[in-house]
């Protein structure tokens, strides 16, 4: 197998989840429970687009030189902006936990707090790839997602060890986002040839590290942790929830219907 | 100081006694505008092509999605073209990975006079370190709580006195 098409391949589930994260907090802006919140969720979308940019500008760069762009981008290079709007749901490799809609306040920080904890040891070990502009990139993101981290922990604990209506709520949300955790630890034979390169980190080896970040945290929180049964999966693949399309076309519009926009 | 010829002729003067790399240092912060990209350590290098004459200026962002690279990199340009230099890159190099640690004792305290409360030591791994004491940066008390982890921009926390009640800004540590 080409390896250039398998960092590729690599950059865009790693870029894939970072935007598609990107657009879904940021539908909170102007909708939080409080102000500070509305800063807070735009300040962790804003790091999410920073690391999205630059796993899929260097995605574009490999494309570019190999040759192979999104059907429907034409000749031109390709490039982050290329790669943003100009792709179908089925060219999408984010994984399903992060296009699955907001919720409620809880379900999004259920989402978050499993999202980030994942992302932060994920970068953390990838700081150290034989790539060195990947490993550039997730040194930058790794601290950012500690912040994200901390934040969706202290509104777990918050909200779980709050008033009962708080606690069932966050209960819930935990409970309905649990099993797509899961698809974040699949290893498939991409994973394996990268990892044994140095290149990318085997997705199964972080899960026991995860556990050890969330596990704390729902306990302080008075939370269950869920048992693990369904485990929904695809993203990888290009195979998504109904929520993806409704996403990217809110993202998308612009662009579409008018080439090249810019202001 | 300034002196008189540079105020007649501010233009002239200043690309007489200043090099490029001065010009880009004084680039003013957009959104902590009492601080140089110098002080907050955005500026990582300035290289002169002696033959060509290019400049090569290299900054680094301090959060990855931070909106004010694009206005950062405008005014490089137009402070060097100030200075008669038009042949100009802008490299932007997020490895090694800014920190607050960068930013100048310069910048800390003018940071402090401008009611923003510099960052304490950043850590190297693991989690978010509780912060001990974020001194009010208009009465210097000690009794101060975080009222928000995310503020106005990526890089500040909103913190708030409980002496004077006088809200403020603090660059967290990164």
């Amino acid at each position: 197998m080409n390896h250039t098409a398998d960092l590729t391949e690599y950059l865009l589930r790693l870029g894939d989840d970072a935007l598609v994260a990107a657009q879904r907090v940021s539908e909170w802006i102007a909708s939080a429970p409080e102000m500070e919140e509305d800063m807070a969720l735009a300040n962790i979308a804003l790091d999410q687009l920073g690391a999205a940019r630059l796993l899929l500008s260097y995605a574009g760069e490999l494309m570019t030189e190999a040759g192979q762009a999104p059907p429907a981008a034409g000749d031109g290079p390709v490039t982050e902006d290329t790669l943003a709007y100009l792709r179908d749901d089925r060219e999408f490799r984010n994984c399903l936990l992060v296009e699955l809609p907001n919720g409620d306040f809880a379900v999004t920080m259920a989402k978050m707090l499993f999202f980030s904890a994942y992302q932060r040891l994920l970068y953390e070990r990838l700081a150290n790839s034989t790539d060195e502009r990947l490993a550039g990139i997730a040194s930058k993101a790794c601290k950012e997602a500690a912040y994200h981290l901390d934040h969706s922990a202290q509104w777990t604990i918050r909200l779980g060890d709050g008033t009962e209506e708080s606690h069932r709520r966050m209960q819930a949300a935990v409970d309905e986002i649990w099993p797509y955790t899961h698809e974040l630890f699949l290893a498939d034979e991409l994973t394996g040839r990268l990892a044994e390169a140095g290149v990318a980190v085997d997705p199964a080896a972080l899960r026991e590290a995860w556990l050890a970040t969330v596990e704390p945290v729902l306990t302080e929180a008075t939370l269950q942790r869920p048992a693990d049964g369904w485990r929904p999966a695809g993203g990888r693949t290009g195979l998504h929830t109904e929520h993806l399309s409704y996403l990217l076309g809110e993202m998308q519009v612009l662009h579409r219907a008018h080439p090249g926009a810019s202001w | 100081m300034i002196a008189m010829s540079e105020i007649a002729n501010p233009t002239a003067a200043g690309a007489a006694a200043r090099t490029p790399r001065d010009a880009v240092a004084a680039v003013v912060d957009p959104e902590l505008r009492v601080v140089t990209i110098e002080d907050l350590g955005i500026l990582r290098e300035v290289r002169e092509d002696p033959g060509t004459g290019r400049v090569t200026v290299t900054i680094t962002p301090t959060y990855t999605g931070c909106p004010a690279m694009d206005v950062i990199r405008a005014d490089i340009r137009a402070a060097l073209a100030a200075v008669g230099r038009t042949d100009v890159e802008i490299v932007t190099a997020i490895s090694p990975p800014w920190t607050t640690d960068w930013i100048t004792e310069a910048g800390r305290a003018k940071l402090a006079e401008a009611g923003i409360s510099p960052p304490g030591p950043a850590r190297r791994t693991g989690p978010v370190p509780l912060t001990l004491t974020v001194r009010c940066p208009h009465c210097g008390s000690a009794e101060t709580e975080e009222v928000s982890r995310f503020g106005s921009t990526a890089c500040k926390a909103l913190w708030r006195c409980r002496s004077c009640q006088e809200p403020f800004e603090h660059v967290k540590a990164l």
